[in-house]
């Protein structure tokens, strides 16, 4: 393959399942809508300090975006995009700004790693949040899902990282070693074996894995 | 559901599969791998017995299908759309006036069965 850059950016359309015609295996994959995403612009070691190329996807109508973000399309002559993402270029190899890059840099059985913005959880608890035991639920017991002790009394603080409750989700998460199941230029649609982060609708970047990562190419 | 997903599923799903609801007695072939590397087979494997549920939507569907064998009440329970399921026959229709038989667990022998689903008059000329 020619000229392309290590990744793609996607949408999640939910989960579903597919079956083995062979073994009969009920596999659980997540469906995502990914590319045709558009290069924006092409970084170079020379001028910026490393290889990378932007890519765009979801097209907006000129008036969505800034005028320093529309400059930025203008200048390039790219259409504007709604998302704007860098990923590598695998070395040696070049492409153009109003380049197009869709699912087919994907080969079907490929691990890749896709990373999303998990769900919100808003405020939670130690038990959600850190896995914490809680106590009995009943039998005159009064602590339920408290956190309990901080820390131990000789040392007179709480030490950093102590797991607290707090504000879960909503974060940056990564999801490696997918398999993809299948490719389909057609609709522009990848099927990877199970889930990615975030919710449906939520944007993935999925990025080919090198096989020290435990992908295959 | 979105009908991008709703059309991948239903691209996966069989085409072939009978109309057949709870109560209905079914045989279903159920394909076996015997045996490794060199010496596997496959073969099909018969399971007769009534449909006492039918659960889920869609490439997620499966069906429950119960039956009596030496005094011991076996069920299984059949993703509709795997392709371990070869074959579905049914073999009688039931008329049953719920979804979920799950009473039939309750009851042995003459009382656990459902009664047989009587075509109405003029009804006759749609059923296939």
């Amino acid at each position: 393959m020619t000229a392309m850059p290590t990744g793609l950016l996607g949408k999640k359309v939910g989960m579903t399942r597919v079956y083995d015609e062979a073994t009969g295996d009920a596999i659980p994959v997540t469906v995502v809508e990914a590319g045709p995403c558009v290069v924006v612009q092409v970084k170079t070691a020379d001028e910026d300090g490393y290889d990378a190329v932007q890519l765009g996807f979801e097209k907006v109508a000129p008036t969505r975006v800034n005028q320093p973000v529309l400059g930025h399309f203008l200048s390039r002559n790219v259409e504007p995009h709604k998302y704007l993402r860098e990923f590598e270029l695998a070395a040696g190899d070049e492409l153009e700004p109003g380049a197009t890059v869709t699912v087919e840099i994907f080969q079907e059985g490929q691990f890749v790693e896709v990373s999303g913005t998990s769900k919100g959880r808003g405020f939670a608890g130690g038990v959600r949040r850190w896995g914490f035991r809680g106590g009995p639920a009943s039998h005159g017991s009064k602590v339920h899902r408290s956190p309990q002790s901080a820390g131990a009394t000789d040392a007179q603080r709480v030490f950093p990282g102590k797991r607290s409750p707090g504000h879960m989700g909503a974060a940056r998460t990564t999801t490696k070693g997918l398999q993809i199941v299948r490719v389909d230029p057609e609709r522009n649609v990848l099927v990877i074996k199970g889930s990615v982060p975030g919710p449906r609708g939520g944007l993935l970047e999925i990025k080919a894995q090198g096989p020290s990562e435990g992908g295959d190419e | 559901m979105t009908d991008l997903l709703r059309q991948i599923e239903e691209e996966n799903m069989k085409q072939d599969v009978p109309d057949f609801q709870p109560g209905d007695t079914v045989r279903v072939g159920v394909r076996i791998t015997e045996g490794s590397g060199d010496e596997q087979r496959v073969r099909v494997q018969p399971f007769e017995g009534v449909v006492i549920a039918r659960d889920g939507g869609g490439l997620n569907e499966t069906f429950t299908v119960r039956r009596v064998t030496h005094g011991v009440g076996v069920e299984r329970v059949f993703p509709l759309h795997s392709p371990t399921v070869d074959s579905i026959e049914v073999v009688r229709q039931g008329g049953p006036r719920r979804a979920k038989l799950y009473y039939l667990r309750n009851r042995i022998g003459r009382r656990a069965r459902v009664r047989e689903r009587i075509a109405k008059p003029g009804a006759a000329a749609t059923e296939e």
